[in-house]
């Protein structure tokens, strides 16, 4: 059924879709809309045979999580930013054991300094620990794949997040095809987990393992989220099959086949660079993107497949290792370590910086000519950044970097004591 | 495609506004994409909220730096934001205000716009007369429904019943329906 309505919202009744048995929620900005959404849906009877369980904080949003899976129930929750790095024990407890938790993340930047909006780097701070990551385009994205998450988690009994960009999606009001309940139920059977906690029958989950076992746990580990490559698109094939939508799978890719610029990225600014790859096109420019869905498991023979034919790689990433350059960029490099072509890496969005059409532009026409660095920083304001440099060289303590840029572009008051 | 930007102040309503705006595109059978400007929420504090709408999906996801049209909830926003930045040389401007146009100090910038795309309309007055709080947002969006024909009142006053089920809603309509009636075309 077609709705205007609000990511978050939308997110919400697809989650309730799935029919999700225990829901721990802590809310964060901006990830809040969705799990106040569900707990409407829960109080007027909406959702039924569902725990709705409020916590004290994030790790215990995970920990409870971690419970109710253990003991057979299908279990969501979601946060953002600090809330998930001051979950990040739970996270790893998550996988360890295998237990399917469906957790959406309302990707936002991580502080200090303190920032609001919207970029992946606490998504990407969580890419090696264990779980399944899906990134989201679009809202009708977001609300595909949280269903076929709760399939994807349960049948290789691992934890799945679903990440999809704070504000610009879950706050932005757009259509949505929303599915009916019936079909939900034909693709989605009831939780059928692997292990579980009974009374009855007692089982011991999270044992110790020592180094005679350790290496094979998480080799086993490993050996599913390979798995995941083959599960993923099979669950979108069926999912499209009974929705009629196809939504889901590793990767997109967007008039890729004959391009000699890719732009890889993931997330809703492929929206935005969909509009400049036409706009460009129509000038004659061979460039197409790719859109990566899962980035955990990384997909390195789709990705191969897809840059065969590209003269050059550009990777936009709105997350930044602070010493290294871009996660996203290092993992494309390694896919292609056997293919000769340029791989340049570009940080763009943090914090919320807007990415617009015309710095892609611009940043496209670098490309082009071949004149991009290895890492290149979109929009970077190097007079800001020089004059904070003087100000450190004229001054030993020259004080926080933060304040100082505040005051030097005049967002706060110029009044150094 | 169609670009919206909303201008007010934290609690007037601007982001509601850009969602019914955005629900009455979709009434037509359009496209339609609001959001906010994602600032912290505070009363008072200068706002903007953004729709677009197009009769195909709509992919773009930075703000709107061009608006095809301007709505004004407060007109006090002139002195400390720059309202005007990218607004199309032939863009509408929707401004909340029982004043002249000479008295908000913007004549001139108004007479750089087409004839019949600058309106006025007292929103805030007609929302506590109508509805009791000043929210101009309903009545802003119902300005604009009259200033062009992007947008027809009847999916303004629909809108707003969806988004404001109930007696908030139908005195919304009523003021909305006052505000389309009475907005004003600066000559």
């Amino acid at each position: 059924m077609l709705k205007q309505m609000e990511g978050s919202m939308a997110v919400a009744e697809a989650v309730a879709l799935a029919r999700p048995e225990v829901i721990c929620a802590y809310p964060i900005t901006p990830q809040t809309h969705i799990v106040e959404g569900l707990g409407e849906m829960v109080k007027s009877g909406q959702l039924e045979n569902c725990e709705y369980i409020n916590v004290e904080s994030e790790f215990a949003a995970l920990s409870v999580g971690i419970g109710s899976s253990a003991a057979g129930a299908r279990t969501y929750t979601a946060t953002a930013s600090q809330g998930i790095l001051f979950m990040a024990e739970a996270v790893y407890n998550a996988s360890g054991m295998g237990l399917p938790i469906v957790m959406t993340v309302g990707n936002r930047a991580i502080g200090a300094p303190i920032n609001i909006w919207n970029d992946q780097t606490d998504s990407m701070s969580m890419r090696d620990a264990g779980w399944i990551q899906l990134f989201c385009e679009t809202n009708q994205e977001a609300v595909d794949v949280h269903i076929q998450a709760f399939k994807i988690a349960e049948k290789l009994s691992v934890p799945v997040m679903v990440c999809m960009d704070g504000f610009i999606l879950t706050h932005a009001y757009e259509r949505i095809d929303m599915p009916e309940q019936a079909q939900i139920d034909q693709f989605l059977p009831p939780f059928n987990p692997r292990q579980v906690l009974d009374p009855a029958n007692p089982v011991s989950m999270g044992a110790m393992v020592g180094p005679e076992a350790f290496t094979e746990v998480r080799y086993l580990a490993h050996r599913r989220q390979m798995d995941a490559l083959e599960l993923i698109p099979q669950v979108a094939q069926e999912y499209a099959e009974i929705v009629g939508r196809d939504s889901g799978g590793l990767i997109s890719t967007y008039k890729a086949e004959d391009a000699e610029t890719l732009v890889i990225s993931l997330g809703s600014v492929i929206g935005t660079i969909k509009d400049v790859i036409d706009q460009r096109r129509e000038e004659g420019e061979k460039i197409g993107c790719v859109a990566i869905r899962s980035f955990r498991p990384f997909p390195i023979a789709e990705i191969r497949k897809a840059c065969a034919n590209a003269k050059r790689i550009v990777v936009l990433e709105k997350c930044f290792a602070v010493g290294m350059g871009g996660m996203v960029a290092s993992n494309v490099r390694m896919a292609l370590s056997t293919q000769p072509v340029p791989v340049y890496n570009v940080i763009a969005g943090l914090g919320g910086r807007p990415i617009t059409q015309t710095s892609l532009h611009n940043l496209f026409n670098e490309a082009a000519a071949d004149k991009l660095e290895g890492l290149h920083f979109l929009d970077l304001n190097q007079e800001v950044v020089e004059r904070e440099l003087e100000r450190q060289r004229l001054d030993e303590c020259s004080g926080s970097v933060a304040e100082n840029i505040l005051r030097d572009i005049g967002a706060v008051a110029a009044s150094k004591v | 495609m169609f670009q919206v930007r909303i201008h007010g102040r934290g609690g007037q309503g601007a982001v509601s506004g850009a969602e019914m705006l955005s629900v009455a595109a979709f009434l037509e059978d359009k496209h339609a994409q609001a959001f906010p400007s994602f600032g912290s929420e505070r009363m008072g504090a200068p706002v903007v909220a953004f729709c677009r709408i197009d009769n195909k999906e709509i992919r773009l996801r930075e703000p709107v730096l061009e608006p095809d049209a301007l709505l004004v909830q407060d007109p006090s926003l002139f002195n400390s934001v720059d309202v005007f930045a990218g607004l199309k040389a032939d863009g509408y401007l929707i401004i909340n205000t029982a004043k002249s146009l000479a008295e908000l100090g913007i004549e001139d910038a108004a007479r750089q716009l087409p004839e019949g795309h600058v309106w006025t309309i007292a929103a805030t007055e007609l929302a506590i007369q109508h509805v009791g709080r000043p929210s101009p947002n309903a009545c802003m969006i119902a300005a604009l429904a009259r200033a062009c024909g992007t947008i027809e009142l009847d999916s303004v006053t629909a809108a707003i019943r969806k988004k404001f089920p109930g007696k908030v809603g139908e005195a919304n309509v009523v003021a909305a329906q006052a505000a389309f009636d009475n907005a004003k075309a600066f000559k």
